[in-house]
Formats: structure tokens, sequence, C-alpha cells
């Protein structure tokens, strides 16, 4: 049964590509670029290998080191707000504009403060993956259980025995809701910024710089294959992050069923 | 002949919070090293509140209350709390959640193994140190919390209705188990419940207490020698006592507004 299903994505995967295959072949000749062949994308990823593996590489780098930052810095944020109501309350709208700013606007804004290149990615990385860190770690800091909070007070416990000991560790769960969604977004931002900021001086070009290459040069295949260089991309951070996840949560968390343990 | 100082002694205490009404109103109230005092009374008529007093965690309004001669903030280590819920940390095994206070107190780690090992034993726990929380049945989670409780080597145990969330069975084991660890560890009990089976069963006073403000409404005293088991229960002049408190129990509830 279930070696069945793990089968099935297989199944509709080659369904998938059949049906490809069939639209491609369905369009006239003339319009057949538009919808390059499977086995052509392969090929582009073969030939422009060396280039994309390198744009990808550079653009894990940027989200990598935006994602980290927003890390470190939401962490801050998140200790610092859950310290009182009025510290919410007075930076919470902040935090919305943040969000509700659409980064691509800010990208040529930044990119004249900082220059093009990895520092604008990671910057404009950073402020994508920021926000559902900070809210997500913030609540969880702020919804610890009424209860141990009182056995702490109880027992005299400093207020730096309390966050390490109870706050941070209650807070986890919240945190990986956060950083799950940031996961997702991290190698997007990278791309975005890349598309404004990437230069490809030293081959520091990612996959954004690439794909503007290749659609100035109509490589239709190698720019599927950077979709999909993308996309790859994209499961690596959020497997990461559910590996990690599993591994610091399985064995006491309720999400994970009760069976397992 | 002389009498032991009172471990615990409330002289004509009042609480109100902030403005608020009186909660406690003129409570005087002595506790002897060794005695189980259980407190009984309407929801809301200041049983948690007495605990919470004692524990140093609130303050009186007037009079004096000392806990081993002392000021209750002062004698915080002399003290400790079992809650109605376990509260028990999720991510941490049940031996770290046992050593936890001993880990905030600073207290040296073979220590601390030796004191989780023998409270562990106390509850009849031995060989649960590495599972976690979520993996307890409600009454071993109780239990921990016991235990844990009992690894400050406290003078004066707070219990706030402890086994309130437990089935029946489960209650009267553990009852019976707190009374079995009480002939090895000499604490002095405030134990808030709503059971007066376990109320008779457990203490050597029932302090019965009415509310609007919270007060005691009367005092009686349960006589039957310790150590007492399951046996205990089943005699007449045990089911007697425990009509007489539940009437009165009943005469101070009819009075609320
Ligand atoms: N921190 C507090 N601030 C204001 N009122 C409180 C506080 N804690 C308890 N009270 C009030 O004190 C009264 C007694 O509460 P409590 O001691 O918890 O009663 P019990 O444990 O007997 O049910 C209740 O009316 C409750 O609303
Ligand atoms: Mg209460």
């Amino acid at each position: 049964m279930s070696s069945w299903r793990r089968l099935l994505p297989v199944l509709t995967g080659l369904v998938f590509v059949g049906i490809w295959y069939a639209v491609h072949f369905s369009l006239s000749t003339e319009e057949r670029y538009l919808l390059p062949r499977p086995d052509a994308i392969l090929q582009a990823f073969s030939d422009e290998g060396a280039v994309l593996g390198s744009a990808t590489l550079n653009t894990a780098l940027g989200a990598l080191c935006g994602f980290a930052a927003a890390i470190v810095v939401s962490v801050a944020c998140a200790l610092l707000l859950s310290l009182s109501p009025l510290i919410r309350a007075s930076l919470y709208p902040f935090l919305m504009m943040l969000q509700m700013t659409p980064i691509i606007v800010l990208a040529p804004i930044l990119i004249l403060w900082s220059g093009p290149g990895f520092l604008s990615v990671t910057i404009i990385t950073f402020l994508i993956c920021f926000f559902p860190l900070v809210v997500n770690t913030t609540q969880g800091l702020i919804s610890t259980d009424r209860n141990l909070v009182d056995l702490f007070t109880m027992a005299r416990a400093t207020r730096r025995q309390e966050i390490l000991l109870l706050r941070l560790p209650s807070a986890l769960p919240y945190f990986f809701t956060g950083l799950r969604i940031a996961a997702t977004l991290a190698p997007i931002g990278a791309i975005v910024g890349d598309l404004y900021a990437g230069n490809s001086a030293g081959g520091r070009g990612g996959l954004g710089f690439q794909t503007i290459i290749y659609s100035a040069q109509f490589k239709m295949p190698a720019l599927f294959a950077t979709a999909f260089a993308g996309c790859a991309l994209g499961f690596v951070f959020v497997g990461a992050v559910i590996a990690l996840q599993w591994r610091l949560l399985h064995r006491w968390h309720d999400s994970y069923s009760r069976t397992d343990s | 002949m002389s009498m032991p100082p009172p471990i615990v002694d409330f002289q004509r205490a009042s609480k109100r919070y902030g403005e608020g009404p009186l909660i406690i109103d003129d409570l005087t109230l002595t506790a002897s090293p060794g005695d189980f005092i259980s407190l009984i009374g309407p929801s809301g008529c200041g049983k948690s509140t007495v605990l919470k007093l004692i524990s140093g965690l609130s303050i009186l309004t007037t009079g004096t209350l000392k806990v081993n001669g002392l000021a209750p903030e002062q004698a915080a280590r002399e003290l400790a709390y079992v809650f109605q819920e376990p509260t028990l940390l999720p991510w941490l095994t049940v031996g770290k959640n046992i050593e936890l206070l001993m880990q905030l107190d600073h207290s040296a780690p073979a220590e601390r193994t030796k004191i989780r090992q023998r409270v562990l034993s106390l509850v009849r726990l031995d060989g649960l140190a590495g599972r976690y929380p979520r993996q307890l049945s409600g009454g071993q989670k109780m239990r921990v919390s016991i235990a844990r409780a009992l690894s400050r080597s406290p003078r004066i145990l707070l219990l706030d209705e402890p086994f309130g969330a437990l089935d029946e069975m489960t209650r009267d084991h553990l009852n019976e188990e707190l009374l079995a660890i009480r002939q090895q560890e000499a604490w002095t009990a405030f134990f808030v419940t709503h059971s007066v089976t376990e109320a008779v069963f457990l203490s050597n006073r029932i302090v019965i207490m009415a509310a609007g403000p919270g007060r005691i409404h009367e005092e009686i005293s349960v006589n039957f020698p310790y150590p007492r088991t399951a046996e205990t229960r089943h005699s007449p002049a045990f089911q007697e006592l425990v009509a007489r408190v539940s009437r009165v129990l009943r005469s101070v509830e009819e009075v609320l507004p």
C-alpha cells in the first residue's frame, strides 16, 4: 500500500511529461519554441551546466545569507517585541508596512544604496524572509503556557532563565512555522533581487541574472532549465527546514503522531 | 508542655487585589510542623489565594503572616508548589523535568542526579526518566509533578487541587501514595481540594472556607491515625465524618449569592 503510494507521483509525473510532449507537437512548427520539449530542457541542463550551476550556487549563497540574517535579526526583534505589549503596539504598524511594501519596488532603491551585486541580493532576501519569522516567533514567545510561567515565577527563576529555559523552547514550534514560510521565500527573494541587482562581474550572476540573459537570447529551453533549478533550490531550503524541525520537535511535540515514539 | 513553633502562622490576615473587593477577611490560621491541612470551600472563596500568600507570590493587605518564622518572601526556599495541571515542560524528559527546579537553583549535576533518582522512586516511576511527558498517563504526569516538588526537600508542600483532573481510581491511588511518601518525608501540607473524601482521607485538619469575602467557616479535625490505607475509607467512622464535612460544606455553599 505505502510503496504503491510512493509510486503515484512518479506515475503522475510521467503522464504530465506525456501531455507536455502532446502539447508541444500539437503546436505549429513556428510556435513550438514557446514550449520546448522536455528532452530539450534536459539538453539545456547539460549545455549550460557550468553557467547554470554557478548561477544556482550564487543564488543559493545569497538566499542562505539573507535567510540566516533574517533568522538572527528576527529572533532578536521577537525577543524585544515579546517584552511588552507597549513595545508591540508601537512597532507592529511599521512591521506591517514593511510587509505590505512590494519589495520589487524597493529593489532599485536598495541597489542605489548598496550597489548591484551580492549585498543587494542578500538584503532583498532578508527583507522578504524577515516578516513571517518575526511575527511567528513573537507570537510563540508571548503564548507561553501561563501555568509554566507561574511555575518559573514560583521557583524564583531569573528573567534570563525564563527566556532560555522556557520562552525560547516553547516558541520553537511557532518559529518553525515562520521558518518554513521564510524557506520558500528565500530562493524567490534571492532570484528577484538578482533580476535587479545581479551582475556577472567575476561570475557572480545568479538565476535571476541568467533569466535576463537567456530571455534576451531567446534560449527557451535554458529558461525552463533555470526555472527548474530555482524549483530545486526551493526544495533544498524547505527540505532542510523540515528535516531540522523533525529533528528538534518529533520527540515531544503533538504535531508528530504519538505512534512514532 | 511545649508546643513546637508554628510553621505557618496567619494572624488576622486580609487580602484585596488593588482597589478590588476583599478576597480574604480576618484569617487566623496556625499550622504546626507535620500538619496536613485541607482547604475546602466554594470556588472563588480564596483557597488558591491562601496558598499564594504562603508562597510569597502574593502579599497580605493587613495582618501578619510568618512562614517558618520568616516573612513569606524569605521562606521561599522552604516550600514547593504542586498545581492542578502537571505543568511539565513538554520538550524535556521526565528526568530533566524533575531536575528543573534544581537546575534553576544551580545545584551541582551530581547532586541533581542523586535527588532525581530518590524522588523518582518515591513516586514509583523509576525507569521512566527517559520518557517525554506526552508518553505518560495523566496520573503519571501528576506523579512527576509531585516528584519535582519533592526534589526541593520542602518543609511545606502547597498543593492546589492536584488530583482534580484525574479519575477517581487514579485519585484514590495517588492519595494513598502521597500519604506513603509523607511517612518518609516530614513536610507540612496545605492541600486545596473539592473532594470531601480526599480531604478526610489525607488530612488531620480540614478547614472549610466560605466565600464573599473568603474566611474560615469551620475547622474540623480528623483523628484517624496515620498510616491510613485504602481500608481506612471503608470504616463507618470515616463515612460518618465524610457526611459531616459534606453537610457543613453544603450549608456554606447554599449561602452563596
Ligand atoms: N491576581 C488577581 N487579581 C485580582 N483578583 C484575583 C486575582 N487572583 C484571584 N482573584 C480573585 O480572588 C478570588 C479568590 O480567588 P481564588 O483564590 O483563586 O479562589 P479559589 O481558589 O478558592 O477558587 C476570586 O474572586 C478571584 O477572582
Ligand atoms: Mg483555586
